[in-house]
């Protein structure tokens, strides 16, 4: 789960990381009143979305005069921003954190992840920050510094020392520095964040070390015991269809193809998407039923896939393990007869009691096209979608 | 041989008088696996399944020599019963639980680690389907009956994308030695190269299938592992061509969050590497097959 920046820095705040003076507005007259409040010359205004790399995709707007914030509320506030991050549909901005322009001596990178190879938490700390990490990674990986943190004992203070000198601070910024350093690491481990980065980490012309950016995100598997966290979500920035198949323990993912998808198992999923692109066709979503697919999960599955307008097929591919065919089959002939469906359904069935579940689907005299194996059932589902687009001229 | 389970292997089911436990339980039961017991804290000394319940793996493990254990346990409390498991002296642990925090399988991993090499339980999952050796033992929820006993190794991520295998093969007269799901969460308890490790030194195994995903670097260390040190045919097969870039595909490990974590990417290093590639999911089978007519 993502959070906002201004999100972040109220939490980072709490481990003693030091940001920019600011505020949080929902209108224009909040963003001057906001300014007003900070004070001085200089405002940025920054559109809250779930999204890095804001300011290329004119997210982040910096002011002389409350007029100009003004402006910049307007001209954000309701504005679908596009970054190389959010996907083409962009992400709404329906929030602005308006906050002190900072006085900037040097901008570093400093980030805290999961690296599954050693399987630890490592800091991830760049001289040259503001810059987007993974094009630095592969165009200059010796300007990247990484320390890998001990589970067990955790970030020492000689690790942050040396994170802080390998970012070419100066030794009146190094106890700032470690303090930072420490902070990030201990929001990261006391609230099961899957990441913090502070991109660009900043020292100011006073030389304070501070946050002028944040981003973290949380493992969804430990949001059970961060109530606190989970508090922080923004449905306006998540996909509305994957937040409703969440809801209804299903795993959905939208994608840009026609042919729709149900499928039980993360890995039979995109095993069969990859069956349907190689045999010329493009999957409309990732969907994932789960082991007990019940009659009404699955009328649930299918009026999730029929909800994308774009779908002119629809594949069903079920290996029953757990679960049994000839249920599935009710499921399915349940949810077709329920639903008004106006495109054509392939269903291919295996594993457990397969032949009484082919057997119920023949016997529905509905007009569903079964497919023995998961080749035929992907040729068969692009032939039913290259058909209906020939109808449709 | 196989690896892991055979028809002896003393089997205890952690979180076994809950539902889904009790369930799976009388499953591996019945395909014969040679299931000792189970444990609920607080219910010991009870019989649930027509075998003894106890409070703790230690008493399991002293009162009915256990030697393999399949845990159950919800999320919440999933990593402390895997360390339990490892302290009593388990030797090996299926973690079918899905939805563990990141930061608990951390701290499990280390615990792990600092058991000597040989005391060391070997840990599979969690969010797995389990292992089984087909005809012999079952330690997990997979359908047994589609599953041939035979001279094919699997170690795959996905349960039912493994199961799609085994139906591929079984359909062309290819048996299995063992099946081992890694299961798809982001850190889990062994890698695919360490199953690798244990097929190549396998007597029963002549050939190795590994299924494995988008999302992490373990696919291809298991193909330098397999360049380097493997004698033994890889077949594998890769999961999410079509995925995109950023979006978790159901797994909490499936997500592609940076360069070579993609199918094409990891597909390209495997060939690099030597491994033969099943072109598509649907030739799982007729690859393995080409590989076994070869030997």
């Amino acid at each position: 789960m993502d959070i906002h920046e201004y999100q972040a820095k109220q939490l980072l705040a709490e481990y003693g990381i030091k940001t920019a003076e600011g505020g949080l507005a929902y209108s224009p007259e909040d963003a001057v009143q906001r300014a007003r409040e900070i004070g001085g010359g200089v405002w940025v205004v920054k559109a809250q979305i779930h999204s890095g790399a804001r300011g290329k995709a004119g997210g982040i707007i910096v002011c002389k005069t409350h007029d100009e914030v003004s402006e910049a509320a307007e001209e954000l506030l309701g504005k679908r921003l596009v970054t190389h991050q959010t996907g083409p549909a962009g992400k709404v901005c329906l929030r602005l954190y308006v906050e002190a322009g900072a006085d900037i001596a040097k901008e570093l990178y400093l980030s805290f992840l999961v690296d599954r190879t050693h399987e630890r938490i490592v800091m991830v700390g760049s001289a040259e920050g503001g810059m987007d990490i993974e094009e630095l990674a592969e165009t200059r990986p010796e300007a990247i510094k990484k320390i890998y943190i001990e589970p067990a004992v955790g970030l020492q203070d000689f690790q942050a020392r040396e994170m802080a000198f390998a970012l070419g601070m100066a030794a009146a910024q190094i106890p700032q520095a470690v303090k930072l350093i420490q902070g990030c690491y201990r929001a990261m481990r006391d609230l099961d964040a899957n990441m913090v980065e502070i991109n660009p980490l900043v020292i100011t012309g006073h030389g304070d070390v501070i946050a002028l950016d944040a981003k973290m995100g949380f493992d969804d598997n430990a949001l059970f015991r961060r109530q606190k966290i989970s508090e922080l979500r923004d449905k306006t920035q998540e996909d509305p269809r994957e937040m409703a198949a969440a809801d209804r323990g299903l795993s959905y993912v939208g994608l840009d193809g026609d042919i729709g998808c149900m499928i039980n198992g993360a890995g039979l999923a995109m095993a069969t998407m990859d069956m349907i692109k190689l045999s010329g066709g493009e999957p409309a979503n990732f969907l994932d039923v789960g082991g007990g697919a019940s009659a009404e999960r699955t009328e649930k599955a299918f009026r999730m896939v029929l909800a994308d307008k774009n779908v002119k097929a629809m594949l069903v591919n079920i290996f029953a393990g757990i679960n049994r065919c000839d249920w599935i089959a009710e499921g399915v002939v349940h949810a077709v007869t329920k639903i008004d469906m106006q495109v054509p359904l392939i269903v291919r069935l295996s594993g457990t009691n397969v032949e009484q579940g082919r057997k119920i689907i023949a016997d529905s005299g509905l007009p569903i096209i079964m497919a023995n194996t998961l080749a035929e059932a992907a040729e068969k589902a692009v032939k039913a979608r290259n058909e209906v687009v020939a109808r449709q001229g | 041989m196989a690896i892991f389970i055979d028809k002896q292997t003393r089997i205890i089911v952690q979180g076994f008088t809950g539902k889904i436990g009790s369930f799976h339980a009388q499953d591996m039961l019945n395909y014969g696996s040679n299931v000792v017991g189970g444990i609920t804290p607080g219910k010991g000394g009870q019989q649930h399944l027509d075998r003894p319940v106890f409070n703790t793996v230690k008493e399991a493990v002293e009162q009915a020599g256990a030697e393999a254990s399949i845990v159950f346990v919800p999320p919440a409390y999933a990593a402390d019963s895997i360390m339990e498991a490892a302290d009593a002296g388990i030797k090996f642990c299926v973690a079918i639980t899905d939805g563990i925090p990141t930061q608990d399988m951390m701290k499990v991993k280390i615990y792990l680690s600092r058991f000597p090499k040989e005391q060391r339980m070997v840990l599979t999952g969690p969010n797995c389907a389990g292992t089984i050796s087909p005809g012999k033992s079952m330690l997990g929820i997979m359908p047994g009956h589609i599953y041939m006993p035979g001279n094919v190794g699997i170690v795959g991520r996905s349960g039912t994308l493994g199961y799609e295998a085994a139906d591929q093969m079984k359909s062309l007269g290819i048996g299995v030695s063992t099946s081992v799901g890694i299961g798809g969460d982001p850190i889990n308890g062994s890698s695919h190269r360490d199953i690798l490790e244990k097929f190549e030194a396998d007597p029963e195994t002549k050939v190795v299938v590994m299924i494995g995903e988008i999302g992490g670097p373990q696919e291809v260390e298991a193909g330098m592992f397999f360049k380097e040190h493997m004698t033994k045919p890889l077949v594998a097969y890769i999961a999410g061509l079509t995925a995109p870039k950023g979006r978790r595909m159901g797994h909490a490990g499936a997500i592609i969050s940076s360069s070579g974590e993609s199918a094409a990417e990891k597909v390209e290093m495997l060939l690099d590497l030597g491994v033969t590639i099943a072109p598509t999911p649907a030739a799982m089978g007729e690859t393995v097959a080409r590989i076994l007519a070869r030997l």
